[in-house]
């Protein structure tokens, strides 16, 4: 009993990585529609960052996010104004067949850079720590922090879309991305924010899962199909929704991986089709 | 008296199809300008090109003198030109008050402000906080208008604030076009409902098929004028 | 028959060999806008090789190529014209059905999963196993159409990945087809099909090139058919489609699974012919996908001619820069990237403009 209850906390405590995967990619397409497909590659991209400023300087991973951040939050305005708006309008082929492209480039420029190694982001102790709930039930410090992250992040653009001015015009912009400029809003500034949002919850994402888990170039891909899976089984539209689905995810995944290590990351999607077959909306959709 | 919105030979295209065939139009000042015309005649599309959501040639358009063709829309609203788009076009995410308040995004100097609004259509304060796409045809109409006003424009576009309205409701909202031209704004309204532009507007335009087929004071038109040039002489 | 050269040629001074006077005669014809010829010579030629007749002439000239080579030429041919097929496929799907689907790798595995299986399993032989496994491919599209298109446009798109990554976990979990790292068909199977190994590649040859040719038929016929009206009709607006009658969902499954199965028939010859299976091989995104989406977009999306350019393109590069590893992948990438925002329609497109160009003149 109490193993199956550990297991489910562990499940839940993973999701809080998943649900700020999704957070990102949430955000673009609820503003653009625009999915990227190289959203789990720029995760990786912040992961190798971080690794580089922490061989050059030795300061501890979690100091390098003063840096990655921002540094992302840049990146991303600069590839969707640059790039990415260009690729917007009726057609879905050109965002995703551009989207793809990144992530290979990106794949290769990592490996160039990097070999294809696998790294791991030095946290020293934070990711052993834990606490004792239960006999046989240990939560662990970090993957506790990161949830508990994960749902300040979306609290914190809960109420940045919500209450603030500038929230206001992403929401509408989302709307109706010409009436927005009728209020003397640039659309195409307006686009290059939303990534940059993004880029920068990546940026942390990266950091935090870097510290977590091992990485190399080729991580890319799983973070994009977590994060999808989060935002589909939690219902599109809805970042708390998401928070949850990342919880489920990783519960399915570590249900599975009890029953056979080998079966954990199949089981998470056979859980996501299972919901989409029995819930094609999600489990608490907003968006139509 | 410099005009404070002047087209020459403005043309526009929609890809290879030509909408506009060079419309010469003048604005002065505190003006009413009434623009009528069959659905198609270009309407809409001269209003887009004023507001810079369509391409111009620079010195097609000029705007107290300044040459504005192919200015981006977004520039324009800070320079004074707002339009009440076709189909109301409100953010239904955003609630009444959101959407009001988004209009004054664009800081200008004037007398419109969040309370002046609710003066001017008192039932709006009542749902503020409602979401706008919630409420009738002629609130959403009110709230539309509110929002181009917050942003306190010399000239001010209302495009077929009629449309799918109720005649009584018709009246209410063009109860509200004193007060707005009382506060300095000038306006160029599209109407497909002429017996109502005739009662507002000081001069009347008629377009058809992307030209200027009739235009004049509003006063000195009668039902014949208008028809013929409305519908195209019968041959 | 003295034929007038163009001033490039006037100004050499040389003759024009054999080649350059193909070449020219190509060119005029390829221009030649065939609604007003001014000579005999040049309306033959006009028609001959205008786009319509040209491209199948070409594409069964590069079909007999490799029957005239050596091993080496069949194993590529081979590859090429597998590749061939898959990128019609694709561009049938993305291009002309507006179904944008990233996980094709998963029906590439699943035929070849199939075709070994029906081999080690039952018993069967080797080549007759293959339509099975192509039909095997189609009938798994079914429930998988289904579930994938509950969700719409880019999410469709991941989630057709999604599902080739649950077949590569579950195939990596049959011990029995060699588990994580994969299994060889058994010699006496291979042996079967002929015990020569340069009849074996002319053989396998002979039949990726019929299936290229085959499926660029298909796509040709359905695209002329009754239903190719409906899938233009999609491409080109698709609620407009919607309110005439054309139903578009069941178009796009239908299209979804008859690729399925032909790009099963296509896996199961790869991994067929390469003996050698394994999840990771069988359902490989950089290969079965990454690749062909590559080669279709540098060639021209939703273009029937696009495919063929791209497989021109893309082995060429890679007989030139694979030797560069990870920067000629970055290439591949750039290019991609460069040709949709600069140039959607791809080298079929920029080569519709130079003629539209051409003959304005």
């Amino acid at each position: 009993m109490i193993s199956w209850l550990d297991i489910i906390v562990q499940g839940i405590l993973v999701g809080g990585f998943y649900a700020l995967f999704a957070t990102g990619l949430s955000l673009i397409f609820g503003v653009m529609r625009l999915v990227n497909l190289a959203h789990g590659d720029f995760i990786i991209l912040a992961a190798f960052a971080a690794l580089a400023i922490v061989q050059f300087t030795g300061i501890h991973p979690l100091l390098c996010l003063a840096a990655i951040i921002p540094l992302m939050a840049a990146f991303g305005y600069i590839l969707q104004r640059g790039v990415l708006n260009r690729t917007l309008g009726k057609n879905i082929l050109p965002p995703l067949l551009v989207t793809f492209g990144l992530s290979i480039v990106i794949q290769n420029a990592l490996l160039l850079e990097f070999s294809a190694d696998s790294q791991k982001l030095p946290m020293g102790n934070l990711t052993v720590a834990s606490v004792q709930l239960l006999p046989g039930l240990n939560v662990g410090l970090y993957p506790l922090g990161v949830l508990i992250t994960a749902a300040a992040v979306i609290g914190a653009l809960q109420i940045f879309l919500y209450k603030t001015p500038l929230g206001a015009a992403l929401r509408a912009t989302s709307d109706d991305s010409t009436t927005i400029r009728l209020m003397g809003i640039d659309n195409r500034h307006i686009f290059g924010l939303a990534t940059a949002l993004s880029f920068a919850v990546a940026g942390l994402a990266g950091v935090l899962i870097g510290g977590y888990t091992n990485f190399s170039p080729a991580s890319g891909p799983s973070n994009l199909l977590f994060g999808f899976e989060a935002i589909i089984i939690g219902g599109l539209g809805n970042l708390w929704g998401t928070l949850i689905g990342g919880m489920i995810l990783g519960v399915a995944q570590a249900i599975g991986a009890e029953i056979n290590p080998g079966y954990q990351v199949l089981a998470g999607h056979i859980a996501f089709l299972a919901i989409l077959l029995a819930a094609p909306r999600g489990l608490f959709p907003r968006m139509a | 008296m410099i005009p404070l919105l002047e087209t020459t030979g403005l043309t526009a295209f929609y890809g290879d199809f030509q909408a506009l065939f060079g419309i010469d139009l003048a604005v002065r000042p505190g003006e009413v300008i009434g623009l009528i015309g069959a659905n198609g005649a270009g309407k809409t599309t001269f209003l887009r090109t004023v507001t810079g959501l369509l391409p111009a040639a620079p010195d097609a358009i000029k705007f107290n003198g300044q040459p504005i063709g192919g200015a981006r829309a977004e520039a324009l609203v800070k320079r004074g030109i707002a339009m009440v788009p076709e189909g109301r076009k409100l953010f239904p995410s955003l609630s009444v008050e959101e959407n009001l308040s988004l209009g004054a995004t664009v800081k200008r100097d004037g007398p419109w402000n969040l309370q002046k609004i609710f003066q001017l259509f008192p039932i709006l304060e009542e749902r503020r906080k409602s979401p706008a796409t919630k409420l009738s045809g002629g609130q959403q109409q009110m709230v539309a208008i509110g929002r181009a006003l917050m942003s306190n424009p010399a000239l001010l576009l209302c495009d077929e604030i009629s449309l799918g309205l109720a005649p009584i409701v018709i009246a209410d909202v063009y109860r509200a076009l004193p007060a707005i031209r009382a506060a300095g704004a000038a306006m160029i309204v599209v109407e497909q409902d002429i017996a109502q532009v005739m009662r507002v507007a000081d001069r009347l335009y008629c377009l058809r098929e992307g030209r200027v087929v009739l235009e004049g004071a509003a006063a000195a038109m009668n039902r014949h004028d208008i028809a013929a040039a409305y519908f195209g002489a019968v041959a | 028959m003295k034929e007038e050269s163009t001033s490039f040629f006037k100004k050499k001074g040389a003759p024009p060999g054999v080649a350059k006077k193909l070449l020219l005669r190509f060119a005029r014809g390829w221009t030649a806008s065939g609604s007003a010829p001014r000579e005999a010579e040049q309306k033959f030629f006009a028609r001959f090789f205008s786009k319509k007749r040209f491209f199948p002439c070409f594409l069964l000239l590069c079909a007999l190529l490799p029957l005239l080579g050596d091993n080496t030429d069949r194993q590529l041919g081979f590859e090429f014209a597998a590749t061939l097929t898959l990128a019609t496929l694709w561009n049938l799907l993305a291009g002309y059905a507006g179904v944008v689907s990233i996980g094709q790798q998963a029906f590439v595995g699943l035929g070849a999963y199939f075709l070994f299986a029906l081999v080690v399993f039952a018993g069967v032989p080797a080549l007759a196993a293959v339509p099975l496994a192509a039909l095997a491919c189609g009938v798994i599209a079914v429930p998988s159409a289904r579930l994938l298109f509950r969700l719409r446009g880019p999410f469709f798109a991941i989630g057709s990945w999604v599902l080739a990554e649950v077949f590569r976990l579950t195939f990596a979990q049959i011990s029995s087809l060699g588990g994580g790292s994969g299994m060889s068909l058994p010699i006496m199977s291979i042996l079967a099909i002929s015990h020569s190994r340069p009849e074996r590649l002319l053989l396998f040859y002979v039949f990726s090139a019929a299936l290229a040719l085959a499926t660029t038929a298909l796509v040709f016929a359905l695209l002329k058919s009754r239903f190719g009206l409906g899938l233009t009709a999609i491409r080109d607006a698709e609620p407009a489609a919607a309110s005439l009658g054309v139903d578009v969902m069941w178009l796009k499954r239908v299209v979804y699974i008859i690729v399925a199965a032909v790009t099963g028939l296509a896996g199961a010859l790869l991994f067929l012919q390469n003996v050698r299976i394994s999840p990771d091989a069988a359902f490989s995104v950089n290969d079965w996908t990454a690749n062909i989406i590559f080669i279709v977009v540098i060639g021209g999306i939703g273009r029937l001619e696009g495919p063929l350019i791209g497989c021109l393109v893309f082995f060429g590069l890679r007989a030139a820069f694979a030797d560069y590893g990870a920067w000629y992948l970055i290439g591949l990438g750039l290019l991609a990237i460069l040709m949709m925002l600069l140039a959607p329609a791809g080298i079929a497109g920029l080569l519709d403009q130079l003629r539209n160009r051409l003959q304005k003149r």
